[in-house]
């Protein structure tokens, strides 16, 4: 039966093998040249004093494209073995009618399909490890200078990295199995596995995953960190703040909520050029160069003023320590569906299926 | 001996039509069971439960005193040829005979290269590119060298031309010489069956209608003519399967153990084909009041 398995999936697995093959290859050439600008911009940027968030923002932009282009091929992955592996799996032999042929050989349906679901999961789950594995890798510079909402934690790049992938994958390939056993039609079972599939992937990030553990509820002071413009207008009026998505400290966070509270921890309005913060630009810290004091006013000053009167950034974050807890659970979570998956498959096979 | 099948009130509902209903049945080992009836009459899915392949709704059935499909046991002593006869299309003749030979114990791989020469199918040719003639004939020598005890063919002819489907029932009658095993074959043709079966059964709107050893079936049925006269005037022993009647003359067929003495009736035998076509004829429920609204 091994033998008929791999038969069959041969051509299937040398196609995967070649696709991993060039995205391994592909890396391979760049990112040791990647890895290099990194370690050499760090160094020297440590050297100058030790501030290197230009280097990182310059880093990443420079970058960025291709950060998303690896990313997106480590999303997919998962998903194309669920489509092309596991929905033709069942309903390529039930549409030729060579069910009726293997299932009269002297083994059991029960066995056929063990064998089956063993050969090619294991298969997708060493796939989408592998290409995981590589992704990882290469992105290993860029994910350590991402700029807010794409590190590690945020829901576009967690599911390409890690450990998470192979269990997308195994799911993704019962889950295919399942769709085409109860549609028993290659194309509509495809169809329907890519949009739950998909839809999985939105809702989880969404609904699910930020409630894995109670997220962490916290004031910061405002600094360069998380603000991402600080506007002080020359004609006299009040400063505006625009947030980053980011939290002081804790590089990597997965921002759930980032807001302007005003002293009493009121929630500020805003609108898209962030939060008119209500204090006084005609004289003090915040007014402008023309009216201040020598060697009063500016940014840093204005800041400091505003963080004196108790202005904060309220914020609702998962902390990057929780990357790994995520992506076991999250793994774990998957894996539990699919042998759910694979439970069902098995008892459609013998009942209902013929 | 026991039965090569056995069936007692067997029935399978698609949704909310029966493809098959009440049917109880009992066939002797040591034949090739002709099974006849018009398209849809429910030959496919009797045969798919005796291969295992499908669940009876209601009912049960047992092929050589076990549950079809029950296990590896059963399987291996189980072939079937579906309809269409299906092959691998991307697997060549030689990796079809790998495949048997993997996954049945019993496999005789000889008389499975034997046949292959015998029919002249290059073992590296795809079986996609195959023939229908020749495909028919690679599912059959997957059937007959996995040895099994009874073999179970669906319409195995049906697409073929006259020549392939005579050199395919021949090379079935071969085999069934040489490897005594029981046969269930279906068709919706009964000179294909005229020239292979020794015993017949007739499926008509999804229940029996006959069965029995062909030559019984022959010798008790009569087609009797003569004046014309009303159904109920016939003795109680002759069961009429079908009537007809012109102005002054009535044929009848009737099934009788005793022979006819009645003069008035000119009394002569019946094909194979008379005798299904007959009940192939018959409304479902055959008493002779149905017979008398139908004049």
């Amino acid at each position: 039966m091994i033998w008929l398995t791999w038969r069959q999936f041969r051509g299937a697995a040398a196609m995967m093998g070649a696709i991993l093959l060039v995205l391994a290859a592909v890396l391979a050439i760049t990112g040791p040249g990647l890895a290099a600008e990194y370690s050499a911009g760090v160094a020297s940027c440590t050297g100058e004093g030790g501030d290197c968030a230009r280097f990182f923002d310059r880093f990443f932009e420079d970058n960025q494209a291709s950060f998303l282009l690896v990313t997106v091929v480590g999303l997919v992955l998962p998903a194309l073995t669920g489509l092309f592996w596991g929905a033709p799996l069942i309903t390529r032999e039930l549409e030729a009618g060579t069910h009726l042929l293997v299932w009269n050989q002297s083994i059991t349906r029960a066995r056929w399909l063990a064998v089956k679901l063993a050969v090619i999961g294991l298969a997708a789950v060493a796939a989408a490890g592998l290409g995981s594995l590589v992704v990882t890798w290469w992105s290993g510079p860029l994910d350590s200078s991402a700029a807010p909402g794409f590190a590690l934690m945020d829901p576009l790049v967690f599911g390409a990295r890690g450990i998470v992938p192979m269990g997308y994958a195994a799911f993704a390939f019962m889950l295919g199995v399942t769709v085409g056993m109860l549609l028993r039609r290659t194309l509509t079972a495809m169809a329907v596995t890519l949009a739950v599939f998909a839809a999985l992937q939105i809702l989880v990030p969404l609904l699910a995953r930020p409630h894995l553990q109670a997220p962490v509820t916290s004031a910061f002071q405002l600094s360069q960190e998380n603000i991402d413009v600080f506007g002080l207008p020359r004609d006299g009026s009040s400063p505006r703040v625009a947030l980053e998505n980011a939290i002081p400290g804790h590089t990597g966070a997965w921002v759930l909520s980032s807001e302007l509270v005003d002293p009493s921890g009121r929630p500020m309005s805003s609108d898209d050029a962030g939060t008119i913060v209500p204090i006084s630009a005609t004289s003090g810290p915040c007014a402008p160069p023309s009216v201040a004091a020598p060697g009063e006013g500016g940014m840093g000053a204005c800041l400091a003023e505003v963080n004196r009167l108790g202005y904060r950034q309220q914020a609702i974050y998962h902390p990057f320590t929780r990357f790994w807890t995520f992506q076991a659970i999250e793994t774990g979570a998957y894996a539990l569906l699919t042998l759910g998956l694979t439970g069902f498959c098995f008892w459609w096979i013998r009942r209902r299926l013929s | 001996m026991t039965a090569v099948l056995q069936a007692h009130e067997l029935g399978r509902r698609y949704g909310r039509r029966w493809a098959l209903r009440d049917c109880t049945i009992e066939i002797p080992a040591g034949h090739v069971v002709g099974l006849v009836g018009p398209n849809g009459a429910g030959k496919t899915t009797l045969l798919k439960m005796a291969a295992g392949q499908l669940a009876p709704t209601s009912g049960s059935i047992t092929v050589l005193g076990g549950l079809p499909a029950a296990g590896p046991a059963q399987l291996a002593k189980v072939g079937f040829v579906a309809q269409d006869t299906p092959v691998y299309a991307g697997l060549s003749v030689a990796d079809h005979l790998r495949l048997g030979a993997r996954l049945n114990p019993g496999w005789d791989a000889a008389l499975a290269r034997d046949r292959i020469a015998a029919l002249g199918l290059d073992p590296a040719h795809k079986a996609g590119r195959l023939s229908g003639g020749q495909r028919a004939q690679l599912a059959l020598t997957l059937g007959l060298a996995k040895r099994p005890e009874v073999l179970i063919l669906d319409e195995p002819v049906a697409s073929l031309d006259p020549l392939a489907r005579r050199e395919f029932l021949q090379g079935l009658m071969e085999a069934v010489v040489e490897h005594e095993l029981s046969v269930l074959l279906s068709s919706h043709l009964v000179a294909d069956l005229e020239r292979t079966c020794d015993y017949l059964v007739v499926l008509v709107d999804s229940r029996v209608r006959v069965a029995g050893e062909a030559d019984r079936l022959l010798s008790t049925h009569h087609r009797l003519t003569g004046p014309r006269r009303d159904p109920d005037r016939l003795p109680a022993d002759q069961e009429i399967v079908s009537a007809r009647h012109t102005e002054r003359q009535s044929t009848f067929i009737v099934r009788t153990e005793s022979p006819i003495h009645d003069p008035a009736w000119t009394v002569s035998r019946l094909s194979l084909e008379d005798l299904v076509l007959a009940y192939m004829e018959m409304p479902a429920e055959p008493r002779r009041a149905v017979l008398e609204v139908q004049r």
